[in-house]
């Protein structure tokens, strides 16, 4: 049972960062591809409709995680408690950015918000990057489960480690990588002429960076943690989500060379779903290991809520999610093919 | 660690109060659009379609500040509130999570849909994408009321062996009895709000002799919503809710009310002020035996004061309690007379020439919002010194690593970050309500012409 929690968290964490890394994405490259006010409009419109749902499975995931493994949830948030608040400042803004833009037609005001609309998905995208990394990492847990970090102490990975060190900044600077990434393969997807142009190139750029990225960070990780690599000698099988990671980055590269959006974007999405599929895989079972003392580690068994509750909870979450997905189908429909001006609706 | 207790109070109380100044008219104003439109397409009227269009940009504005200013609120339980979390996280979070699932996405689905989705969708889904928001806002809202009932009243758990509350029976706390009145006593309050600022809106046009079409519209939806919810707000909801707290919080009642002793055939109490220190009300003026028949049904039945609860037990900001829940009530009175009064003027059609009148509807709209804050208050604080009535204190729950220093940083940068906040949320709306519904009826003519001028255009 906590097992399966264990994944359907993992399932929509990973949702999040597919759906809305593409509205971060966009909002990085905003102000780099869009030059004038009819570009700019038209990257907006890309994400308008759905980036809000899109933030929603970050909302869901906390509850979910909440709902699941309650002392995990009050551990690493009170733990993560500076970044954290950080991360919804952050989330306030980028939802001012993208929202409010439209409702005032003054060239400053414009500007105003896609500076703020591209900051923030700026800064979110290296923050969510270096909470994998501290997830990863391991943290300075205490026998009763709780932990303070501050943002940074000396940047070395040692016991008294920060938020920040030089292992999570490099955490931050690939997720910024990949959803840049990410967002551009979308924005290329949704848009024609010079702005798909541009966007792939930024794409391009992006993708072969990931690529070198990607090898460091293995490299940082085995050597930070070598306990990742157990749940791979033990279990080949979890071999398949390197595969999938290396598969989305030649996808990423050979796609967006040849012109084909979609498939170069859905393999981004592979990348990502690799990513994060491998890294839950090789932290299973600890949910958040601690750098102190093993045995205060967190895992499944420890921190996981009722079994009467998690076993209702599965009749009602499969229903909710069920109709969560419904309304995103019919929404992404509804908005499918190349964004376009429509002077009668928003934004 | 006693000022980390006190930060984290303030900040909750902060950003939770701010919060709900904005979902109090998405919830309440979220009915009406849909009254709105309903209207609109029953009667083919494009006027009333237009109405809904106006008020849908003003619900936007307040949906997306509600919404980025309830981020927080999630995430606070952990981060500020870590030992009630680990608590009682088996049982409440079974109630947020299920508000993601079953209303966020809903919600959050569906706004995009009703707000740029009017054309490709038709008036008939649109009228559906605008119920689906509605629907959406009220299954949040229950949730969070079925989270709050627990902490007010808890039932349908069990405590674990590491002494941690789990959740026993899922029916229990979905129905539980005090999450119920509650609920219909919110979201009446939700209504009050939603339909006085309506009304205020539409008492602006008419007084200010523009758009004076709309403005009557606005007032007669407005004044007939209002006069209904101010009156369910009393009775039933509100009586019922008084009827909770006096079976299951006996001791809150008694500093609702500033009992300060126990005696049979209690006044209840219109205006003083509670003195602890001395233990009595300086200044009252009372109505005798009022109270006894509100709480028991009996001229002289016996209410419990303060002085048969142990000290310990008793709400920890005694006075802020009382001025909360009489300013509630008070203002609760004064709605049901105002409204009252407009609707029957508006059966009389003769509303419209009552300049007097229009003028108490226009200034009148921040009073809901002071009310339901109120009641808000009156709940929260009169739930102390518990976090979870009865099982848990407030001071055992908050997050034990995170130092004041920490906490007074993120409630400064709340402070300030909500300030740009309101300051934008005032500005925004101001613009829209003085633009009003024609300018965005003319708006849509413009672009319809400049959009078949082009198409034209193309053809040729």
């Amino acid at each position: 049972m906590t097992t399966l929690w264990f994944m359907l968290v993992a399932l929509m964490l990973t949702a999040y960062v597919v759906l809305d890394g593409f509205d971060l994405g966009a909002g990085i490259i905003h102000t780099l591809i869009a030059k004038n006010e009819a570009e700019r409009r038209l990257v907006i419109r890309c994400i308008g409709p759905v980036w809000d749902g899109n933030e929603v499975w970050l909302l869901a995931s906390g509850g979910a995680l909440y709902f699941a493994f309650p002392i995990l949830y009050a551990s690493s948030f009170s733990g993560f408690y500076l970044p954290l608040i950080m991360v919804l400042w952050l989330l306030m803004l980028r939802g001012i950015g993208v929202e409010l833009r439209s409702h005032v037609d003054d060239p400053l005001w414009r500007s105003f918000c896609d500076f703020v609309f591209s900051g923030s998905s700026l800064l979110l995208a290296i923050f969510f990057g270096a909470a994998i990394g501290n997830v990863v990492r391991g943290v300075p847990l205490n026998a009763d489960g709780y932990f303070f970090e501050a943002l940074w102490t000396n940047f070395r990975v040692g016991p008294n480690p920060g938020i920040l060190d030089w292992y999570t900044i490099l955490t931050g600077v690939v997720a910024l990588a990949a959803l840049t990434t990410h967002g551009s393969l979308y924005v290329a997807a949704k848009t024609e002429g010079e702005l798909n142009q541009r966007a792939r190139r930024i794409g391009t750029i992006s993708g072969w960076a990931i690529l070198l990225l990607t090898v460091l960070s293995l490299f940082a990780t085995v050597w930070v943690r070598p306990a990742v690599l157990d749940n791979f000698r033990n279990h080949v099988w979890g071999f398949i989500f390197p595969v999938i990671v290396a598969t989305g980055l030649t996808g990423i590269l050979y796609f967006n060379a040849k012109g084909r959006e979609w498939a170069a974007f859905f393999s981004s999405t592979a990348y990502l779903v690799g990513m994060l599929a491998g890294a839950a895989f090789g932290l299973y079972p600890n949910l958040l290991s601690a750098s102190t003392n093993p045995s205060f580690s967190l895992n499944i068994t420890n921190s996981a809520s009722g079994d009467y509750g998690l076993k209702i909870g599965l009749i009602w979450w499969s229903i909710g999610i069920l109709m969560a997905i419904a309304y995103f189908v019919y929404l992404y429909r509804l908005f499918a093919g190349k964004a376009t001006l429509d002077e009668l609706d928003g934004y | 660690m006693e000022s980390a207790l006190v930060v984290d109070r303030l900040q909750f109380a902060f950003t939770v109060t701010y919060h709900y100044l904005f979902p109090q008219l998405t919830m309440g104003l979220a009915p009406l659009i849909v009254i709105f439109k309903i209207l609109a397409i029953w009667k083919k009227d494009e006027r009333l379609n237009q109405a809904a269009r106006f008020w849908a940009k003003i619900f936007a504005i307040n949906f997306l500040i509600g919404v980025i200013t309830g981020i927080p609120m999630e995430f606070q339980f952990g981060t500020n509130w870590a030992k009630f979390s680990r608590y009682s996280g088996g049982v409440i979070a079974t109630a947020l999570a299920m508000e993601g699932v079953f209303a966020f996405f809903l919600e959050s689905s569906f706004l995009g849909l009703f707000l740029f989705g009017e054309k490709k969708l038709g008036q008939k889904l649109h009228l559906l994408a605008a119920f689906m928001v509605f629907a959406g806002s009220w299954i949040s809202g229950f949730f969070i009321i079925v989270t709050d009932a627990w902490m007010q009243h808890p039932v349908g758990y069990s405590i674990a062996a590491d002494g941690s509350a789990h959740l026993q029976s899922f029916w229990s706390l979905l129905f539980n009895e005090w999450a119920l009145w509650q609920y219909l006593h919110n979201m009446c309050g939700a209504l009050i709000t939603g339909s006085f600022v309506v009304a205020a809106v539409g008492a602006f046009y008419v007084l200010s002799r523009r758009q004076e079409e709309y403005g009557r519209v606005f007032l007669k939806l407005g004044i007939t919503a209002a006069v209904i919810a101010s009156l369910v707000q009393l009775f039933p909801t509100g009586d019922r809710q008084g009827k909770l707290v006096t079976d299951y919080q006996p001791t809150t009642l008694a500093a609702m009310e500033g009992l300060f002793v126990t005696s049979s055939g209690a006044p209840i109490v219109l205006v003083g002020q509670p003195n602890v220190d001395e233990q009595k009300l300086d200044n009252p003026i009372m109505v005798p035996r009022v109270l006894s028949v509100l709480t028991y049904r009996h001229w002289e039945a016996t209410v419990k004061g303060l002085n048969d609860f142990p000290r310990d037990t008793w709400p920890d900001n005694i006075p802020l309690l009382y001025y909360c829940y009489h300013i509630m009530v008070g203002l609760g009175t004064i709605f049901i007379l105002i409204m009252a009064a407009s609707a029957f003027f508006l059966y009389r059609k003769t509303l419209f020439n009552k300049r007097w009148m229009l003028w108490i509807l226009m200034l009148s709209f921040p009073f809901p919002y002071i009310a339901n804050t109120a009641g808000w208050i009156t709940a929260e604080v009169g739930r102390q010194p518990w976090l979870v009535y009865g099982l848990l204190r407030t001071e055992h729950g908050f997050s034990p690593m995170v130092s004041s220093g920490n906490g007074l940083f993120t409630l400064l940068g709340f402070m300030g970050m909500y300030m740009v906040l309101g300051m934008m949320f005032l500005f925004l709306i101001w613009r829209e309500i003085s633009h009003g519904p024609e300018f965005l009826a003319a708006r849509n003519d413009q672009n319809l012409e400049s959009a078949e001028a082009k198409a034209k255009e193309q053809q040729q």
